[in-house]
């Protein structure tokens, strides 16, 4: 081994270390997220999509927490149009993840056409993980395409399962929609701010839903996150 | 018309994804866009959550289902992983409806 890290010999070892790694933890991400995809094919099923249209789902958003909001805004009575405005604004936080890897990554062209679709949670955490940032690209395509493959995989499987189910009643897939949207939620209120928001916007979309047509209690709230935005982090005012 | 839902999710959500590759990144250079990008999805599956575990239709309910995601609320403060919660709040739910009828 040489002595000094900083010689180019010690950092190229450092980068193939670290790369069987990185492709072990990216196929771990892609199981365990492909797993939650059995849940999406079941219940969007059981909940009156074809078992194509969840696999279209899954093939052409690829985004999890759109393609839940999508399936519960229509079961719960929403306009299809109403569930679609919901899954685009949950979208926009891949605009946010673009926006973070662009640099890290440097794709052109056909790359950037292609690794466009790949930019979720998962593929953008695990891209933001290595220390030596050859590794950078490496972790965003490999989790990426790991979760890509096992997440359309678990959709069709789940989906055959949902429709042996009929009633979404029944085994209590119904309360497994809450459940879901709850998992997604929980890492996401670390900040005081965080969880004010998502009381404020659970409250006002409950008092909107018996006057409101369905699925746009949903849509209100996203309004709380805006307000919630107005208030600076921290008071930049100096003290002396 | 579910079809054509599935569509318009499908190509926004993509041009979403593509725009952020695309754009400059001094766009995040401003706390007020990354605030309202943290606090959207945080806003909207809040107002899922609620929606659909105290409502059906438009009227609020109160029945199983709200046990099922108290009973996934504590697998989550287990730490137990995503497809644990979903499974325990699903089956607390069929069986609390087994055992009321």
């Amino acid at each position: 081994m040489p002595a000094d890290p900083t010689s180019p010999g010690s950092r190229a070892s450092g980068v193939r270390s670290e790369r069987r790694q990185v492709l072990f933890d990216s196929l771990g991400v892609g199981v365990a997220t492909g797993a939650y995809g059995l849940s999406f094919g079941a219940i969007s099923v059981a909940s009156g999509f074809s078992v194509w249209q969840a696999c279209a789902l899954s093939l052409l958003v690829f985004t999890g927490a759109s393609q839940f909001a999508l399936v519960g805004v229509v079961t719960a009575g929403g306009s299809p149009l109403s569930g679609a405005a919901t899954a685009l604004m949950l979208g926009t936080r891949n605009t946010l993840y673009g926006l973070r890897l662009a640099s890290l990554l440097g794709l052109r062209g056909g790359e950037r056409l292609i690794g466009a679709q790949l930019v979720i949670d998962e593929s953008t955490a695990m891209a933001l993980k290595p220390k030596e940032r050859a590794n950078a690209r490496l972790a965003f395509f490999a989790t990426g395409l790991a979760v890509f493959v096992l997440w359309n995989l678990a959709t069709f499987i789940g989906a055959l399962a949902g429709q042996a189910v009929g009633d979404p009643r029944t085994y209590g897939l119904d309360a497994a929609v809450p459940a879901a949207f709850l998992a997604l939620l929980w890492p996401r209120l670390s900040t005081l701010r965080a969880r004010v928001t998502g009381v404020l916007a659970g409250g006002l979309a409950l008092t909107l839903v018996p006057v409101a047509r369905p699925g746009l209690p949903i849509i209100a709230a996203a309004g709380i996150a805006f307000l919630a935005s107005l208030k600076d982090d921290e008071p930049t005012r100096e003290a002396g | 018309m579910t079809w054509a839902a599935i569509i318009v999710t499908a190509v926004g959500c993509y041009l979403l994804k593509l725009a952020g590759l695309s754009m400059p990144e001094r766009v995040l250079d401003h706390p007020m866009v990354r605030r309202v990008a943290d606090l959207i999805p945080v806003a909207l599956l809040s107002a899922l959550v609620a929606v659909q575990a105290f409502s059906s239709g438009q009227s609020l309910t109160i029945d199983a289902r709200l046990a099922g995601v108290g009973a996934g609320l504590v697998a989550l403060l287990c730490r137990a992983p995503f497809l644990v919660v979903v499974a325990v709040a699903a089956v607390t739910t069929a069986l609390l409806r087994l055992a009321i009828g």
